[in-house]
Protein backbone atom coordinates (compact mmCIF):
# COMPACT_ATOMS: atom_id res chain seq x y z
CA UNK A 1 0.00 0.00 0.00
CA UNK A 2 1.33 3.83 -1.00
CA UNK A 3 -0.07 5.11 2.05
CA UNK A 4 2.02 5.12 5.05
CA UNK A 5 -0.27 5.02 7.98
CA UNK A 6 2.28 3.81 10.09
CA UNK A 7 6.06 5.54 11.18
CA UNK A 8 8.20 2.97 12.91
CA UNK A 9 12.08 3.74 14.45
CA UNK A 10 14.62 1.84 16.76
CA UNK A 11 17.13 3.55 18.28
CA UNK A 12 20.08 2.47 20.69
CA UNK A 13 20.29 4.39 23.16
CA UNK A 14 23.66 4.67 26.05
CA UNK A 15 21.12 4.38 29.33
CA UNK A 16 19.29 2.11 30.82
CA UNK A 17 15.43 1.98 30.50
CA UNK A 18 14.75 4.33 33.91
CA UNK A 19 16.74 7.05 32.28
CA UNK A 20 14.87 6.96 28.65
CA UNK A 21 11.67 6.60 30.95
CA UNK A 22 11.82 9.88 32.37
CA UNK A 23 12.85 11.52 29.47
CA UNK A 24 9.82 10.78 28.00
CA UNK A 25 7.44 10.89 30.29
CA UNK A 26 8.06 13.83 32.59
CA UNK A 27 7.34 17.80 31.98
CA UNK A 28 11.11 18.16 32.43
CA UNK A 29 12.22 15.28 29.84
CA UNK A 30 9.51 16.16 27.57
CA UNK A 31 10.56 20.10 27.02
CA UNK A 32 14.37 18.86 26.75
CA UNK A 33 14.13 17.00 24.06
CA UNK A 34 10.95 16.95 22.17
CA UNK A 35 8.80 20.47 23.24
CA UNK A 36 9.78 23.64 24.22
CA UNK A 37 7.07 23.35 27.57
CA UNK A 38 5.71 20.34 28.99
CA UNK A 39 2.79 19.55 31.07
CA UNK A 40 2.28 15.88 31.46
CA UNK A 41 -0.63 14.21 33.91
CA UNK A 42 0.85 10.50 33.82
CA UNK A 43 -2.16 8.31 33.66
CA UNK A 44 -3.96 6.29 31.28
CA UNK A 45 -6.62 9.15 30.44
CA UNK A 46 -4.62 11.81 31.74
CA UNK A 47 -3.42 14.63 28.98
CA UNK A 48 -0.28 16.17 28.16
CA UNK A 49 0.27 19.27 26.22
CA UNK A 50 3.52 20.53 24.32
CA UNK A 51 4.21 24.20 23.13
CA UNK A 52 6.98 25.48 21.05
CA UNK A 53 8.15 28.89 20.94
CA UNK A 54 6.56 29.19 17.18
CA UNK A 55 3.55 29.18 19.22
CA UNK A 56 2.42 25.84 18.04
CA UNK A 57 0.74 23.44 20.23
CA UNK A 58 0.25 19.69 20.65
CA UNK A 59 -2.60 18.17 23.01
CA UNK A 60 -1.98 14.34 23.98
CA UNK A 61 -3.93 11.83 25.90
CA UNK A 62 -2.26 9.45 27.53
CA UNK A 63 -3.50 6.06 26.99
CA UNK A 64 -0.69 3.53 28.21
CA UNK A 65 1.60 4.17 30.98
CA UNK A 66 3.64 0.52 32.10
CA UNK A 67 6.76 2.02 33.32
CA UNK A 68 9.18 1.62 32.10
CA UNK A 69 8.56 -0.16 29.00
CA UNK A 70 5.62 1.03 27.27
CA UNK A 71 4.39 4.66 27.07
CA UNK A 72 1.67 5.41 24.94
CA UNK A 73 -0.58 8.69 23.67
CA UNK A 74 -3.32 9.93 20.90
CA UNK A 75 -2.74 13.29 19.24
CA UNK A 76 -4.07 15.13 16.66
CA UNK A 77 -2.98 14.43 13.14
CA UNK A 78 -0.50 18.01 11.64
CA UNK A 79 -2.82 19.86 9.61
CA UNK A 80 -6.69 18.75 10.08
CA UNK A 81 -9.07 21.10 11.70
CA UNK A 82 -8.72 21.45 15.55
CA UNK A 83 -12.02 20.06 16.26
CA UNK A 84 -11.55 16.75 13.50
CA UNK A 85 -11.77 13.53 15.86
CA UNK A 86 -9.33 11.94 14.27
CA UNK A 87 -5.64 11.24 15.75
CA UNK A 88 -2.50 8.93 15.93
CA UNK A 89 -1.45 6.98 18.20
CA UNK A 90 2.35 6.76 19.20
CA UNK A 91 3.73 4.41 21.11
CA UNK A 92 6.98 3.90 22.55
CA UNK A 93 8.68 0.38 23.78
CA UNK A 94 11.50 0.51 25.63
CA UNK A 95 13.50 -2.96 25.85
CA UNK A 96 16.99 -3.49 27.70
CA UNK A 97 19.80 -3.93 25.66
CA UNK A 98 22.96 -4.47 27.49
CA UNK A 99 23.59 -0.89 29.70
CA UNK A 100 21.36 0.72 27.56
CA UNK A 101 18.08 0.46 25.93
CA UNK A 102 16.49 -0.03 22.93
CA UNK A 103 13.67 2.61 22.27
CA UNK A 104 11.25 1.67 19.43
CA UNK A 105 8.49 4.55 18.88
CA UNK A 106 5.59 3.41 16.80
CA UNK A 107 3.37 6.10 15.20
CA UNK A 108 -0.06 4.61 13.54
CA UNK A 109 -3.27 6.11 12.21
CA UNK A 110 -2.42 8.32 9.00
CA UNK A 111 -4.78 6.58 6.95
CA UNK A 112 -7.48 6.98 8.49
CA UNK A 113 -11.20 7.60 6.80
CA UNK A 114 -13.12 10.59 7.58
CA UNK A 115 -16.36 10.54 8.23
CA UNK A 116 -18.07 11.06 5.15
CA UNK A 117 -15.67 9.11 3.09
CA UNK A 118 -17.11 6.51 4.62
CA UNK A 119 -20.85 7.69 3.96
CA UNK A 120 -19.46 7.66 0.36
CA UNK A 121 -17.53 4.38 0.22
CA UNK A 122 -20.95 2.89 2.27
CA UNK A 123 -23.70 4.25 0.25
CA UNK A 124 -24.62 1.30 -1.72
CA UNK A 125 -25.33 -0.18 1.60
CA UNK A 126 -27.05 1.86 3.04
CA UNK A 127 -29.38 2.35 0.10
CA UNK A 128 -29.42 -1.73 0.65
CA UNK A 129 -30.68 -1.38 4.14
CA UNK A 130 -33.19 1.35 3.62
CA UNK A 131 -35.31 -0.35 0.87
CA UNK A 132 -34.81 -3.85 3.38
CA UNK A 133 -36.26 -1.61 6.45
CA UNK A 134 -39.20 -0.59 3.86
CA UNK A 135 -39.70 -3.83 3.51
CA UNK A 136 -39.73 -5.17 6.45
CA UNK A 137 -42.42 -1.71 7.31
CA UNK A 138 -44.42 -2.93 5.02
CA UNK A 139 -44.57 -6.57 5.93
CA UNK A 140 -45.01 -5.28 9.90
CA UNK A 141 -48.46 -2.68 8.40
CA UNK A 142 -49.69 -6.05 6.77
CA UNK A 143 -49.76 -8.29 10.01
CA UNK B 1 -6.67 -0.58 5.38
CA UNK B 2 -9.60 0.54 3.43
CA UNK B 3 -8.63 0.63 -0.15
CA UNK B 4 -10.65 4.14 -0.55
CA UNK B 5 -7.95 6.37 1.50
CA UNK B 6 -5.20 5.69 -1.29
CA UNK B 7 -7.34 6.29 -4.04
CA UNK B 8 -8.39 9.75 -2.76
CA UNK B 9 -5.12 10.73 -1.90
CA UNK B 10 -4.32 9.97 -5.16
CA UNK B 11 -6.86 12.02 -7.25
CA UNK B 12 -6.07 15.28 -5.18
CA UNK B 13 -2.11 14.98 -6.24
CA UNK B 14 -3.18 14.04 -9.38
CA UNK B 15 -5.31 17.21 -9.06
CA UNK B 16 -2.66 19.19 -7.99
CA UNK B 17 0.29 18.26 -10.39
CA UNK B 18 -1.61 20.34 -12.90
CA UNK B 19 -0.75 23.71 -13.02
CA UNK B 20 -4.15 25.25 -13.94
CA UNK B 21 -5.94 23.09 -12.31
CA UNK B 22 -3.91 24.06 -8.84
CA UNK B 23 -4.77 27.52 -9.75
CA UNK B 24 -8.38 26.85 -9.87
CA UNK B 25 -8.31 25.15 -6.48
CA UNK B 26 -6.44 28.21 -4.97
CA UNK B 27 -8.53 30.43 -6.46
CA UNK B 28 -11.72 28.66 -4.85
CA UNK B 29 -9.84 28.17 -1.63
CA UNK B 30 -9.68 31.66 -1.40
CA UNK B 31 -12.37 33.26 -2.88
CA UNK B 32 -15.04 30.45 -1.90
CA UNK B 33 -17.44 29.13 -4.64
CA UNK B 34 -17.87 29.93 -7.95
CA UNK B 35 -19.19 29.44 -10.87
CA UNK B 36 -16.81 28.74 -14.46
CA UNK B 37 -17.68 32.44 -15.26
CA UNK B 38 -16.47 34.09 -12.19
CA UNK B 39 -13.42 32.46 -12.18
CA UNK B 40 -12.89 33.11 -15.64
CA UNK B 41 -13.39 37.13 -14.86
CA UNK B 42 -10.42 36.63 -12.36
CA UNK B 43 -7.88 34.18 -13.85
CA UNK B 44 -5.62 33.88 -17.09
CA UNK B 45 -7.57 31.26 -18.82
CA UNK B 46 -10.41 30.87 -20.78
CA UNK B 47 -13.81 30.05 -19.81
CA UNK B 48 -13.58 26.65 -21.89
CA UNK B 49 -10.54 25.47 -19.98
CA UNK B 50 -11.80 26.40 -16.88
CA UNK B 51 -15.44 24.37 -17.32
CA UNK B 52 -13.20 21.65 -18.50
CA UNK B 53 -11.42 21.32 -15.31
CA UNK B 54 -14.47 22.24 -12.83
CA UNK B 55 -16.43 19.38 -14.30
CA UNK B 56 -13.66 17.07 -14.24
CA UNK B 57 -12.71 17.75 -10.39
CA UNK B 58 -16.52 17.75 -9.86
CA UNK B 59 -16.42 14.27 -11.25
CA UNK B 60 -13.78 12.86 -8.98
CA UNK B 61 -15.24 14.68 -5.87
CA UNK B 62 -12.55 17.43 -5.19
CA UNK B 63 -15.80 19.95 -5.86
CA UNK B 64 -19.62 19.61 -5.17
CA UNK B 65 -21.83 21.58 -7.93
CA UNK B 66 -24.01 23.44 -7.00
CA UNK B 67 -26.72 25.71 -8.48
CA UNK B 68 -25.94 29.20 -8.62
CA UNK B 69 -27.24 32.52 -9.59
CA UNK B 70 -28.69 32.63 -13.09
CA UNK B 71 -28.92 28.82 -13.35
CA UNK B 72 -25.02 28.32 -13.24
CA UNK B 73 -23.26 25.98 -11.63
CA UNK B 74 -21.31 26.85 -8.97
CA UNK B 75 -18.25 25.33 -7.57
CA UNK B 76 -17.31 24.28 -3.90
CA UNK B 77 -14.29 23.07 -2.62
CA UNK B 78 -14.77 19.88 -0.65
CA UNK B 79 -12.20 19.39 2.32
CA UNK B 80 -13.04 15.55 2.86
CA UNK B 81 -10.51 14.45 0.36
CA UNK B 82 -8.09 17.68 0.77
CA UNK B 83 -7.86 16.58 4.59
CA UNK B 84 -6.86 12.62 3.08
CA UNK B 85 -3.80 13.97 1.33
CA UNK B 86 -3.14 16.59 4.02
CA UNK B 87 -3.04 13.32 6.47
CA UNK B 88 -0.55 11.74 3.90
CA UNK B 89 1.60 14.74 3.77
CA UNK B 90 1.56 14.74 7.89
CA UNK B 91 3.08 11.25 7.83
CA UNK B 92 5.71 12.75 5.08
CA UNK B 93 6.25 15.52 7.12
CA UNK B 94 6.42 13.71 10.86
CA UNK B 95 10.33 14.58 11.87
CA UNK B 96 10.64 11.25 14.20
CA UNK B 97 14.27 10.88 13.20
CA UNK B 98 14.82 14.60 14.43
CA UNK B 99 13.01 14.44 17.74
CA UNK B 100 14.53 10.97 18.60
CA UNK B 101 18.29 12.64 17.63
CA UNK B 102 16.94 15.30 19.90
CA UNK B 103 16.34 12.60 22.84
CA UNK B 104 19.72 10.92 22.17
CA UNK B 105 21.97 14.13 23.11
CA UNK B 106 20.00 15.20 25.85
CA UNK B 107 20.59 11.24 27.44
CA UNK B 108 24.43 12.09 25.81
CA UNK B 109 24.53 15.41 27.91
CA UNK B 110 24.70 17.46 24.83
CA UNK B 111 21.68 19.24 24.65
CA UNK B 112 20.79 21.17 22.04
CA UNK B 113 18.17 24.31 21.71
CA UNK B 114 15.60 23.09 19.30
Amino acid sequence: MGFPDRIERTVEVAHPPATVWAALTTAEGLSAWFGNQATIDLHPGGSARMTWTGGETANMRIERVEEPTVFGFTWHIYGLPDDDPRRTYVEFTLEPAGAGTRLTVVETGFAQLPEDVYRKAFDGNTEGWASELGELVAYLDAA
Amino acid sequence: MPPDVEAVAEQVFVALADPTRRTILAALASGGPATATDLAARLPITRQAIAKHLALLAETGLLTAEPGERRRVRYRLRSAPMQVAQQFLAALARDWDSSLEALKDLLDGRNTPQ
